[in-house]
């Protein structure tokens, strides 16, 4: 075969990966960023909505008293932390460092991935304590309907992630645990991006 | 909360259409529960005509592995078409109750308000949602592969799956008949109308989320279209070689993948104010409607694009094939397209020029608006210019194409007047709006589809559809359109506001009349459909075409046998430059053997498709009736399906070099058989689906 390797946009894994699945793989990846663009559209949506509505108080809390820095400072950390080890595993996937750098660096992943939900929900938890419900104002509403959708989509991101983890207990890294990486590795750095999107403009702007 | 409530939710004995004629038996409202009841029957007698239609016939085997679980591209865009036809069916059947009620509502009129409002709802819905939507989806899924020398789409288990929601959300739709009520917010679903306080019923959370599920689905299909465009196209098949259909199909892609997102979010947003008690629509508390407002056009006005851009690809292949010639203006017709997809993103506002904008803001969007008229213009003369000189034939698919040309310029005409948004403040929210619309989506999108099954109808069962009826139907339509719409423009200008179930002016009364018999033309043009496809089902062994080509085409999908083999082409073709099969038959050289056959691997079948959408479908119900348990269910059997399916490894299956040889030289041998036929002979039984070649002196 005279085609060497593949040229879609992400990492591609080169001529050392290649297991009949080259054509596949590129419609995979590129498909799965069309996705990304149209899953953009719909955060583009609610920042748009959320910005018309922090005048929305109705009286009751503004943005600068629901919102804290504080947490939302570890909530980065941890995630831009779980989008660094990624990088790492789809190296190791790319070099083929074997299973154990692979599978580490994805439970590491995994571990802050997680960790970042649980302690977004310990946040929500204590907004709620203090009466800054969804139901108090259009601004509380706004709020609620775009950064929880954020933390949504990482847990799913990582439900996603343990599935292909057991899939490589039971198959080992064949050629779909490879093409679910891929596509994984784009939704985790691209949840990493719309939350520097939600970092900046909720958070910081709510700080301001 | 008991047992029922638990189990059931707020679903009880009164969402029964006659519960309430029963309860509080009124003249009227024992004439609209029958009317609802009538409607509730059909559907279930519907259900179970099909049921039983097809346990009589020992079929469920077969309509399990050909055809719900079948990954074929050219099965599932059948598949959307059904649903588009049968959802057509009721909505033109609504349409004539509406017609019905206006032209007896002086003073009055047999319908309730309520009972008018979801008609009118539905109707719309439906008619977007149900009908244009799945039916040019189904017609890009089955040409556009052929199209481009594919050999099915890029994801064939996702196009599974987007069947699947669509069903799922047409279902609910058609269940919303038999355990009532239907939302009455008309299709755009304005808040706060629709929240909770004003409407808390069943009805918006029924629209609320059959839409949703419509979403989903277009969203997926036009990642997929997209993907398939760019990725799979045969050897040689530049962008700029590609047929005009393709190239709208991609527009129209595009405008999915970036057009239903804003949908998702207003009716998910609406969805949050009327389930957790949010306020983002809402009159109090900080909601602001006007977001909804803005959200849901800016999904609308790509949307209209998506309905009228695929009609635009087939009318350019209609016009090419019919009149003998190739298309005139390629690359300016391509260029119209793009302009069209990209504008649609500009002009969202114009469908609410009197909600408070500033007059500059108005009138920045009214010039956009206008500027859409040019490339619209631009085609319109690149029709003409092909039928100009040409060997024009006035078959059926050239009379739907002629209608929409005459008929969709006189819309575009009252577009431009829309457009201006001093106008627009006169006429805004009259029938005078109403017979716009309908001005470019019956003559667009029902005329281009229509046209497109016509056309390739025999590509796909293997035979042609009988004209006679086709013509009747086509003539009928055109007539009912202009009966049903021209009198609603006289209407709106003398102020008779959209919407009403009854009015006071006795001088609506004639034009009301005159519009309720154009409705009942265009249910005569429905009928003759219906028939027409009866008899050519009938007559089908007299007007077979297996050799492929009836109508002398142009593009590639004619160079394959009707029906063409699941894997379409046994070997994928080389192409040299536009209209594929034309240059071939014009070289002297189609139906060639390959000097080799290969290996063909294929998707396997999936049942994907039918759990996502029994899921959807079991998801929307219950959370409609607030049935959390089923919600739940439907949740963890959606996410444990896409679970499941990561750890399938058999996702592909193998058709021999010998099978597909086998097949290709039993065709080969049948074209060779096949007399070839010049264009006057078109439409007679000797059309067996080959053309004289143009060698031969093809001057028809």
């Amino acid at each position: 075969m005279s085609r060497t390797i593949t040229r879609h946009p992400g990492l591609n894994l080169g001529p050392a990966h290649d297991d009949d699945a080259t054509d596949v793989r590129e419609e995979l990846v590129f498909g799965f960023w069309v996705f990304m663009m149209s899953d953009l559209i719909i955060f583009g949506m609610l920042f748009a909505t959320y910005v018309t509505m922090l005048g929305a108080t109705a009286g009751g809390p503004t943005p600068h008293d629901v919102l804290d820095i504080r947490p939302a400072f570890t909530e980065t950390m941890l995630l831009l932390a779980s989008s660094f080890t990624f990088g790492m595993a789809s190296l190791a996937l790319k070099y083929r460092q074997g299973r154990r750098h692979l599978v580490g660096w994805l439970l590491v992943t995994l571990v802050l991935g997680l960790a970042f939900v649980g302690h977004e929900l310990h946040e929500f938890v204590s907004m709620f304590h203090a009466g800054y419900v969804p139901s108090r104002s259009g601004y509380l509403s706004s709020f609620f309907s775009l950064v929880p959708l954020h933390g949504l989509h990482v847990t799913f991101a990582s439900l996603w992630l343990i599935a292909i983890l057991f899939q490589i207990a039971v198959y080992g890294i064949d050629s779909q645990v490879k093409n679910g990486l891929l596509r994984l590795a784009i939704l985790w750095h691209f949840l990493d991006i719309v939350w520097i999107g939600i970092f900046s403009l909720v958070y910081l702007g709510g700080a301001a | 909360m008991t047992v029922t409530e638990i189990l059931f939710g707020r679903l009880g004995w009164d969402a029964l259409p006659f519960w309430h004629m029963l309860q509080n038996p009124t003249f009227k409202s024992v004439i609209n529960d029958l009317i609802a009841s009538g409607a509730g029957l059909m559907v279930v007698l519907g259900a179970l005509v099909v049921v039983a239609g097809v346990s009589w016939l020992g079929k469920w085997g077969y309509l399990w592995r050909e055809w719900l679980t079948s990954p074929d591209h050219k099965r599932i865009g059948i598949m959307f078409i059904v649903i588009a036809l049968v959802m057509l069916a009721r909505a033109i059947v609504e349409a004539v109750f509406m017609r019905a009620q206006q032209a007896v509502g002086l003073n009055g009129g047999f319908l309730t308000a309520e009972h008018f409002g979801q008609l009118f709802t539905t109707h719309g819905t439906i008619m977007v949602f149900f009908m244009g939507m799945p039916f040019l989806t189904g017609v890009i899924n089955y040409v556009m592969p052929l199209q481009i020398g594919a050999r099915d789409l890029s994801f064939p288990v996702l196009n599974l799956v987007s069947l699947g929601l669509t069903a799922a959300g047409a279902a609910l739709v058609m269940v919303s008949l038999v355990l009532e009520p239907f939302s009455t917010g008309g299709w755009t679903g304005y808040a706060p109308f629709t929240e909770l306080s004003y409407n808390p019923g069943a009805g918006v959370d029924y629209w609320i989320w059959a839409v949703s599920l419509s979403t989903f689905s277009s969203t997926l299909s036009g990642i997929n279209f997209a993907v398939t465009i760019y990725k799979k196209r045969a050897p040689g098949m530049t962008l700029f070689r590609m047929p005009l259909f393709t190239w709208t199909a991609l527009c129209t892609a595009i405008l999915m993948i970036f057009g239903m997102p804003p949908l998702t979010v207003a009716t998910g947003l609406l969805a949050l104010d009327r389930y957790l008690d949010f306020h983002m629509f809402t009159t109090d508390l900080g909601g602001n409607m006007m977001n909804y407002v803005n959200l849901f056009w800016a999904f609308g006005h790509p949307e209209v694009y998506i309905l009228i851009l695929p009609a635009f690809g087939v009318f350019s292949e209609v016009f090419a094939t019919f009149s003998g010639k190739r298309l005139y203006g390629y690359t300016v017709l391509v260029m119209a397209t793009i302009c069209i997809a990209v504008l649609s993103f500009t002009v969202w506002l114009h469908h609410f020029f009197t909600m408070g904008q500033s007059a500059n803001v108005n009138a920045a969007f009214g010039i956009a608006t206008m500027l859409i008229g040019i490339p619209t213009g631009v085609k319109v003369y690149d029709w003409m210019l092909t039928m100009y000189r040409g060997r024009v034939r006035m078959s059926v698919p050239m009379i739907y194409a002629v209608g929409f040309i005459l008929l969709f310029v006189l819309g575009g005409m009252s577009g431009v007047i829309l457009a201006t948004p001093s106008v627009d403040y006169q006429v805004h929210n009259s029938l005078f709006l109403v017979a716009h619309f309908h001005n470019m989506l019956i003559p667009g999108v029902l005329f281009g589809m229509l046209a497109a099954v016509n056309y390739w109808f025999p590509k796909a069962f293997g035979f042609r559809l009988e004209e006679r009826w086709g013509r009747r139907a086509a003539w009928l339509w055109i007539l009912g359109f202009m009966l049903a719409f021209f009198p609603l423009y006289v209407l709106g200008m003398m102020g008779m506001p959209r919407r009403s179930v009854s009015f006071t002016n006795p001088a609506y009364l004639p034009w009301t009349v005159i519009a309720g018999i154009g409705a009942l033309v265009a249910l005569a043009a429905l009928a003759c459909l219906l028939l027409q496809l009866w008899v050519s089902v009938r007559d089908r062994d007299h007007n077979r075409v297996f050799a492929g080509d009836p109508w002398d085409g142009r593009s590639l999908e004619w160079a394959t046998s009707a029906p063409p083999p699941e894997y379409n082409f046994p070997v994928i073709p080389e192409i040299y430059g536009r209209d594929a099969f034309m240059l071939e038959k014009d070289g002297g050289t189609p139906f060639q053997a390959p000097t080799q056959y290969q290996d063909i691997v294929m998707p396997a079948n999936s049942a994907m498709g039918v759990i996502i959408g029994a899921a959807g479908f079991a998801a929307a119900f219950a959370l409609t009736w607030y049935m959390w348990w089923l919600v739940v269910l439907s949740a963890v059997v959606m996410i444990g399906a896409a679970i499941a399916r990561g750890f399938v490894r058999t996702t592909h299956y193998v058709i021999s070099a010998d099978e597909v040889r086998r097949t290709h030289e039993y065709w080969l041998r049948e074209v060779e058989a096949t007399t070839p036929i010049r264009r006057s002979q078109e439409q007679s039984g000797a059309n067996r689906g080959r053309a004289v070649p143009p060698v031969e002196g093809a001057v028809q």
